[in-house]
């Protein structure tokens, strides 16, 4: 009890205020509209972060199994049959198992974590904060919202239980392998759920995004003009776009396949003849690249909807923590504007050897490697921001800087696939899987955690653990680059994705000892994913109290509101904007908040 | 569950408890020293850390290199193979100098420009020079990489010369099939609904289309010449295949219902990449790069580059699809005929076979 005296001080009465700060919400909360059925964004915020974390608890874990079976293909493991009963008959993972958790892994990462954990978490939680509005614009479309990916989460995780298994055709599931449930196990009931859960979460996401788009544009307070937005907002706001016009794409391309699977239909099928049932089936004239089309129309922009928010955080938390203005806040915005309309025209870099016309593939050539304009920019812009600041490694910042660095590593392999002559032998390869893991999914699980440091105090008026929190992120950086760098050169070798097992192959078992070394690391780093999950739930009730209302001296708006924000978020008035967000070391002050009139002796301001 | 799996799991929270218990314990040391002496030492600290990553991670990169080049599969066995390598090399100095000053200045920054009492944090919000200058030369290095990539990728994806030799290949659960025109040199007609593996009739040809009588159908490798073009006709009967091969650095999709095609050059016969990789059991691969089930990480095929005269040799053993369908209506089908016999029947064929029909 004395240390907890020591770490909280007398400091009681910080956490009594919170209970006066609804301003005019006054209105009686129950467990149930408090806790489960809240219409408040950041109670919403929290309920999409948790449930991210859980997911991302699972798909990690799901990553570590096949990783078991990839880095010790010869041994047994007694143990997994008894946790995982006929699909690790032997202790071995079974074929069609392994293909599930890969599926499954990829959906769940993809889109239950880095879209929903992550742009639901921080759109919710930040908008209203950081544009200075009570509210969403409908916190009752907010609240479905989040049910509707729970919903969707309930019935992805039931997939998982039934006998013949879950989805197991990758996390693109492409026809027809995805649409005949006699091609493979997976795609029996578990394509079926798979594809109900997916066309949850398509709803959740546009009353999601939509919410976000109409609470940017209209509910911005007095003096907050587009241009003194920060960053993350306006990467928010481009993300919902993204998802606005794209999901929908998805959803279309889901209901065809529905119909291929179930009413008789022929978009995706044609001259198929099924070895395990000996039998030709009627349908004739489908395309199944037509399914390709509508998925990656959705599919590219997926992974800006991914890496967007990442970014926007990154900015604001790099130039809060540098003590320095973002360089060129305006060519950001641009930046992220290209990439946003740029990630409508490249799909079809997925599709370079299909079959696509050549010709048709030279403009997704062009247009693609166009994105790294876009791309050098930001980075460029962020190296310059660090240049002769003053700058403070908090977790969050050091989480800005590493993804900066994969951000440069992931991106610049970009470059490689983009280009359709080299995607000819690296389609498909390991060369893949390690650039879209560093750009995209470590990158924005980055931008993610850099999100969840900064903003731990906001949300729960206490600091998660930094010594946990350097732990985390120095083995996390290292032991990513570990595990995805060498995978490049398996890649150059040729090395197709989704295999169990290389030892038959003349041309790739020579990367055993490789496969190996990745297993045992990327155990490492889930090890340590479950000491910052650790670290956030102990946090939560038992981290160090936070004692002002702007612990990183920020000049946003959230910063402004009190310690524990009510529903309503500021006592009172809500504040007046006078300047954009990033008047850092400007004529000497270390920081200058967005609600400080401009002085008449101030010098040109921005 | 085994005792191992309990010692992992033990050793795992043991390590927890002590990393959490350092954790606090840090937390109130933090309180009692002053939060910033604390927050100057944890600065110092990560700030050598982060020179020191970029040190070691740069020493890192070179030493992944020189460990994993030798595993990748060295030269290129395809003409296309070699105009792809180029194009790699060209990416990788372009892609490599803007990786290593990038991420230089990012970790020499984040060191140089760590918190010091004293200093203060330079007022730079922008600097139209500068971002027009780093708009223009990734612009212009880009613009260099598309010209690049579209002037190989247009001579790969071209037509295929007209002395290619044109082969058939069909992807299924989980195995290749080819088929060869046989002596008319042109492939007979098939219809998937007439596909009957009873029947000796993967592909489901059409036996009332006489060109199908002589198609040579098999699953036991892909023969083709040394220095002549091969054209693949690539189908598939079940859902999507591909067909990777990652020595000539060529793949191509194999759609149900949408026959695609890809051509490449073999430049050196198996045996003579025997010698060059000095593995006596070396062989070209058919990788199916493209997810198929769960038979996908074992679907491989084999291709044997050989000369023109053992191909010769090779096609004139090879009963047809027709033959092997029907042994009592092709009686010479029964028994195999004098090797003598059937290399000379089979000269012309084999000659205008490889002369693939426009």
């Amino acid at each position: 009890m004395s240390n907890e005296a020591i770490l909280h001080g007398s400091e009681v009465s910080t956490h009594e205020a919170h209970h006066d700060g609804h301003g005019e919400h006054h209105h009686h909360e129950t467990f149930i509209s408090k806790y489960v059925f809240s219409m408040d964004h950041k109670m919403i915020a929290k309920q999409f972060l948790i449930t991210g974390i859980i997911w991302a608890i699972l798909g990690g874990l799901m990553s570590v199994l096949f990783r078991l079976q990839l880095g010790f293909p010869d041994a047994t493991f007694p143990w997994l049959e008894n946790i995982l009963g006929h699909w690790a008959k032997g202790g071995k993972i079974q074929p069609e198992f392994y293909y599930a958790l890969v599926t499954m892994h990829g959906t769940v990462l993809v889109f239950f974590v880095l879209t929903a954990g992550l742009s639901g978490t921080f759109a919710n939680f930040l908008i209203p904060l950081q544009i200075g509005a009570r509210d969403m614009a409908s916190p009752f479309m907010n609240m479905l919202s989040y049910w509707f990916f729970f919903l969707s989460s309930v019935v992805m995780v039931s997939s998982l239980f039934i006998q013949t298994g879950p989805a197991s055709g990758g996390w693109t599931s492409y026809p027809p392998l995805s649409a005949l449930g006699d091609a493979s196990l997976g795609s029996k009931t578990g394509m079926d759920l798979w594809l109900i859960s997916m066309a949850l979460f398509v709803v959740s996401s546009l009353l999601g995004g939509l919410n976000y788009i109409s609470t940017i544009l209209n509910m911005r307070t007095k003096g907050m003009s587009m241009t003194r937005l920060p960053l993350t907002i306006w990467a928010l706001f481009f993300t919902a776009v993204l998802g606005v016009l794209s999901f929908p794409v998805l959803l279309s391309g889901f209901i065809l396949l529905l119909f291929d699977r179930h009413a008789g239909t022929s978009f995706y099928l044609s001259d198929i003849f099924l070895a395990s049932t000996q039998k030709a089936l009627p349908n004739e004239g489908g395309s199944a690249i037509l399914y390709q089309h509508l998925f990656w129309f959705l599919g590219h922009p997926e992974v800006y909807i991914i890496l967007l928010p990442a970014m926007g955080m990154v900015s604001e938390v790099m130039s809060t923590n540098a003590r320095k203005p973002i360089f060129g806040y305006m060519a950001m915005v641009g930046s992220i504007f290209a990439i946003t309309i740029l990630a409508f025209l490249v799909w079809a870099h997925h599709m370079f050897v299909t079959g696509l016309n050549p010709f048709l593939g030279s403009f997704f050539v062009l247009l693609t490697l166009l994105i790294a304009v876009p791309s050098a920019i930001k980075v460029f812009n962020w190296l310059t921001t660090l240049w002769r600041g003053n700058i403070r490694f908090t977790p969050a910042m050091l989480f800005a800087i590493g993804f900066v660095s994969l951000f440069i590593s992931g991106g610049l392999t970009g470059i490689w696939l983009g280009n359709s002559s080299l995607d000819i032998h690296l389609h498909d390869t390991y060369f893949v899987i390690a650039h879209f893991h560093i750009v995209m999914g470590v990158a924005s699980f980055f931008g993610m955690f850099c999100g969840v440091y900064h903003w731990f105090p906001k949300m729960y008026g206490r600091y998660l653990n930094n010594t946990m929190g350097y732990i985390h992120f120095w083995i996390t950086i290292v032991g990513a680059y570990l595990i995805f760098w060498p995978m490049h050169y398996e890649g150059l070798a040729g090395m197709p994705r989704r295999y169990l097992d290389y030892s038959g192959w003349a041309s790739f078992n020579q990367f055993g000892g490789l496969n190996h070394f990745i297993s045992i690391v990327s155990m490492i780093v889930f090890a340590v994913q479950l000491l910052f999950v650790f670290n956030f739930f102990y946090s939560i009730f038992k981290g160090r109290r936070v004692k002002s209302e702007n612990p990183w001296g920020s000049n946003t708006l959230e910063w402004t509101t009190p310690i524990h924000p009510g529903h309503g978020n500021w006592v009172g008035e809500i504040p007046e904007v006078h300047r954009w967000a990033y008047d850092y070391g400007k004529d000497g002050r270390e920081f200058i908040s967005q609600t400080e009139p401009i002085s008449a002796n101030e010098s040109e301001h921005h | 569950m085994s005792m191992s799996a309990f010692f992992i799991i033990a050793v795992l929270l043991l390590g927890f408890l002590i990393v959490f218990q350092i954790a606090k314990a840090s937390e109130y040391v933090a309180v009692l020293k002053g939060e910033k002496k604390t927050f100057e030492q944890n600065n110092r600290i990560n700030g050598f850390l982060l020179l020191a990553f970029l040190i070691l991670g740069l020493v890192g990169v070179y030493w992944c290199n020189a460990l994993l080049k030798p595993k990748i599969l060295g030269e290129a066995a395809s003409d296309h193979g070699q105009k792809i390598d180029q194009m790699l090399y060209i990416t990788l100095i372009i892609t490599g100098i803007v990786f290593v000053l990038t991420q230089v200045l990012l970790f020499w920054f984040a060191f140089k420009y760590q918190y010091k009492e004293n200093r203060k944090a330079f007022y730079f919000p922008h600097n139209n020079k500068l971002e027009l200058i780093w708009t223009v030369i990734p612009a212009i290095t880009l613009t260099i990489l598309v010209g690049f990539g579209l002037y190989y990728w247009f001579k790969i994806t071209g037509d295929a010369p007209k002395d290619s030799l044109v082969v058939e290949i069909t992807g299924k659960q989980f195995a290749w099939v080819y088929r060869y025109p046989g002596k008319d040199n042109t492939f007979g007609k098939k219809y998937y609904k007439n596909i009957n593996e009873a029947q000796s009739n993967q592909l489901g040809l059409l036996w009332d289309d006489p060109a199908s009588h002589d198609d040579i159908v098999t699953t036991e490798a892909l023969y083709v010449v040394k220095g002549q073009p091969v054209k693949l006709v690539i189908n598939s009967r079940d859902v999507v295949h591909d067909v990777g091969l990652s020595h000539f650095r060529m793949k191509m999709d194999a759609v149900p219902g949408t026959p695609t095609t890809m051509w490449f050059t073999p430049l050196y016969t198996t045996e003579e990449m025997k010698q060059k990789t000095n593995n006596p059991n070396f062989e070209y691969e058919i990788s199916c790069d493209q997810m198929c089930g769960k038979g996908h990480y074992s679907m491989k095929g084999i291709i044997k580059v050989v000369s023109q005269s053992d191909f010769i040799l090779w096609r004139a053993k090879q009963k047809s699809n027709y033959a092997q369908a029907f042994p009592e209506k092709v009686p010479s089908a029964a028994t195999p005929a004098p090797a003598a016999d059937s290399t000379k029947s089979a000269k012309p064929a084999a000659d205008s076979a490889a002369t693939a029909k426009k």
